[in-house]
């Protein structure tokens, strides 16, 4: 057993020979690290409509969201949220699979989707209810499709294939999609779920963010051939991009979205990529993991080669670069407005929606309860006893 | 003698088995360079080495069923579930293999499996973070589930639950890691026996039964009641299944009067269990009903309104003053509301 779980295989991200599906271990990528755009004889056809104004829009986004995850990080710091799971370096797999999805098609995920509920139109202070400690939950699913996040890893995925089943009976085209990290694939949850997704052709994607890292265990541990291979033993294609590349990850996306609205079953994706900040606030990620790996994946910033991209097109001048950025700033103050502005939950809260009908269980403890807080407002000079 | 926090003590404690067994082996997500979540396991695959403190990948139902197989080699696995709320993934094989297959097998095969699962709440923690399970495991005949309360029992009965032949759930109170108590390292562990309850406090007007994280508040609420002139004996049962009604019952006998605390939502909870065995043990014994003071009956709520589920020294001795018949939060109360009333 590989203790440490180094795979050179994993961290690199490059091509490996083996009995799988031809394609399935090559790393799509449209625009590398450096900024340069390279021509793809299969996916720029899936591109070919993002033109300057798009590539800028996707740029903002990533911008955004950085900062609102920078945002909900600061005000963990200070306090104002018990927990944040940061997604800082995954901006390109969250913007460029978020964008390709259209408003009917349906998302389950894990906790660190925020930027992928952002694309949704989820309400910022939505997405800080559960990490301040308010709720159980920050939005209805129905009024963005998109589920709330999923803290028992893997279970998510049987949601979105069952989901998928649904859409195959009512013989619509819409499609639902999973997110999930490299730690979720060792669940069986998320092996049962390919089985049943591939066993009835439902139109689901299944997207796999490799971020290296489950808490301290790196993505060795978890697979010991890239994540992407797993998914043909099931019958479902897949396909390994890179993550930081927001070009690719869309284009990837898109046809995955378009054999599953086609009646081609379920697809695969590994979006390879990395996590740059702790698993959540309450991790320290210099326990377990090299300084020089953060290094190396720094350089490969899913928002710096987009930049470069832009400024290679002459499309990064002084003008956007400033709206960008006051988007951004907008966002954060709206997001923190929206985080101190909280209403504080009421005690009898705890008994609500437990069942969607009167139980008689409940009722009594909830009375009882309620008559108990009672007598404290009625004594105050008692204190509490 | 030395000074050290639960958690340490649980980690000198596991220290100690695996340099006396080579055959004592730890499975679970993180317990190696991170040493776990909560540190628990820190430098103990840095000494004792990677095929002895097994990083194992994500999913619990692998954790066990392997720890299952490794068992049946000989080993005597200690597994790490992170937190209460991922052991529902294992489940399966908790109750239908690793409780069954020395019935199943008349007594061939011994499943000396530890099962350590940091449990309840108080730490402002989201969902699936603060459970307490353990009813679900007492319900099952074949394991044995204790409850650590203070670090020189942590530091004892991890030893005492890895030496034991049969699986044991070993419950830790996550929000008491951090408290400081004596832990004599020098102890034998085979000195005292870990399916003994503890009294705590002794007193003569009412029996405190609890376990777990609710102790240090139970022996909170006796010094409070003592104020108001009322002598409450608290009982930490440590052992959950088998319960220790011996001591239970001898001190119920001389209060008359049982309260039960715990974390967990009351129906189905331990409080009935105990409460029903009491009263069919000692019934003639008995001033008034038992009493429950517990969680609701509801998920665990979002931890700004943990509090109000998790039983304080308020809740506990107002459960007192029912039994005591002094006034309190019930008083006044007509019999059972007509909606409950319905329903039966
Ligand atoms: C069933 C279950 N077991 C354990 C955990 C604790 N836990 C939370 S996140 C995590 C690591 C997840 O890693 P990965 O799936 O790679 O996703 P990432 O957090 O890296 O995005 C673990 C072990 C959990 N939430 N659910």
């Amino acid at each position: 057993m590989t203790q440490d779980g180094s795979s050179p295989d994993q961290a690199s991200g490059t091509v490996h020979p083996g009995p799988s599906r031809p394609g399935a271990d090559e790393l799509v990528q449209l625009v590398d690290p450096h900024g340069v755009r390279h021509p793809h004889g299969h996916y720029d056809d899936l591109v070919a409509d993002v033109d300057g104004p798009a590539l800028r829009k996707l740029y903002e986004d990533m911008v955004v969201v950085r900062r609102i995850d920078a945002e909900a990080t600061a005000l963990q710091r200070q306090g104002e949220l018990a927990l944040w799971p940061p997604l800082l370096g995954q901006e390109a797999a969250q913007i460029g699979s978020g964008r390709a999805l259209r408003a009917d098609d349906f998302v389950f995920s894990s906790y660190r989707e925020n930027a992928v509920a952002y694309c949704r139109g989820v309400d910022l202070a939505d997405l800080l209810r559960v990490w301040r400690g308010n709720a159980s939950s920050g939005w209805d699913p129905y009024t963005v499709n998109m589920a709330t996040p999923q803290v028992i890893i893997g279970a998510q995925t049987l949601h979105a294939t069952g989901y998928a089943m649904g859409i195959l009976n009512d013989g619509a085209d819409a499609v639902a999609v999973t997110y999930f990290g490299d730690g979720a694939t060792s669940q069986g949850d998320v092996n049962e779920a390919m089985v049943f997704a591939a066993s009835y052709q439902a139109p689901v994607v299944f997207f796999c963010q490799n971020n290296h890292w489950a808490i301290s265990e790196p993505v060795g541990l978890q697979a010991h051939v890239p994540i992407a291979r797993r998914a043909p033993g099931f019958g479902i294609p897949s396909v390994r991009v890179d993550g930081n590349d927001v070009l690719a990850c869309l284009a990837v996306t898109r046809e995955a979205l378009a054999r599953a609205r086609s009646g081609g079953g379920p697809t695969f994706i590994e979006a390879v990529t990395y996590r740059m900040g702790p698993h959540t606030t309450a991790d320290d990620p210099t326990r377990y993991r090299d300084a020089n790996e953060l290094e190396d994946w720094a350089a490969r910033d899913p928002l710096a080669r987009l930049a470069t991209l832009l400024d290679s097109l002459g499309l990064l001048d002084a003008d956007y670069t400033d709206s960008v950025k006051a988007k951004a700033d907008a966002v954060a103050a709206e997001l923190r407005e929206g985080c101190l502005s909280m209403p504080e939950p009421a005690p009898s809260d705890v008994f609500r929606h437990v069942y969607s009908e009167p139980n008689s269980w409940l009722d009594r403890q909830q009375d009882h309860y309620e008559r108990y807080l009672t007598s404290f407002a009625q004594a105050p000079q008692e204190g509490s006893r | 003698m030395s000074t050290m926090t639960f958690g340490r003590a649980i980690n000198a404690g596991l220290r100690r088995a695996m340099d006396e067994d080579p055959r004592v082996v730890l499975m679970g997500e993180d317990i190696g360079k991170l040493g776990g979540v909560f540190r628990i396991t820190d430098g103990l695959q840095k000494d004792f080495g990677a095929h002895r403190v097994l990083d194992t990948p994500l999913a619990e139902a692998a954790i066990m069923g392997t720890a299952v197989g490794i068992a049946y080699r000989g080993y005597r696995p200690v597994v790490e579930i992170q937190f209460d709320g991922f052991i529902y993934p294992a489940f399966d094989q908790i109750v239908c293999q690793v409780a069954k297959l020395h019935y199943r097998t008349q007594g061939a095969v011994r499943m000396p499996l530890t099962i350590r699962v940091p449990f309840g709440g108080g730490i402002g923690s989201p969902e699936h973070h603060s459970e307490s399970p353990e009813a679900y495991f007492t319900h099952t005949s074949g394991l044995r589930v204790i409850s650590v309360s203070n670090p020189q029992d942590a530091y004892t009965m991890i030893q005492q639950a890895i030496r034991c032949d049969d699986p044991v759930l070993y419950f830790e109170p996550k929000r008491r890691y951090h408290v400081k108590g004596e832990v004599d390292e020098a102890s034998d562990p085979a000195s005292s026996d870990m399916g003994a309850a503890r009294v705590v406090t002794e007193g003569t007007d009412v029996t405190l039964v609890t376990y777990g994280p609710l102790v240090p508040t139970a022996r909170d609420a006796a010094i409070a009641a003592s104020d108001d002139g009322i002598s409450i004996e608290v009982i930490d049962l440590r052992s959950l299944a088998p319960i220790d009604f011996a001591t239970v019952e001898a001190s119920v006998r001389k209060t008359g009067r049982l309260v039960v605390t715990h974390e967990a939502a009351q129906s189905g909870g331990l409080g009935a269990e105990i409460a029903a065995s009491i009263t069919e043990r000692c019934f003639d014994h008995l001033e008034h009903a038992p009493v429950r003071v517990t969680g609701f009956d509801i998920p665990y709520p979002y931890s700004k309104l943990e509090f109000h589920h998790l039983p304080d020294l308020d809740r506990i001795l107002d459960g007192v003053d029912r039994v005591m018949r002094r006034p309190n939060s019930l008083s006044g109360l007509d019999a059972p509301s007509t909606t409950e009333g319905a329903a039966q």
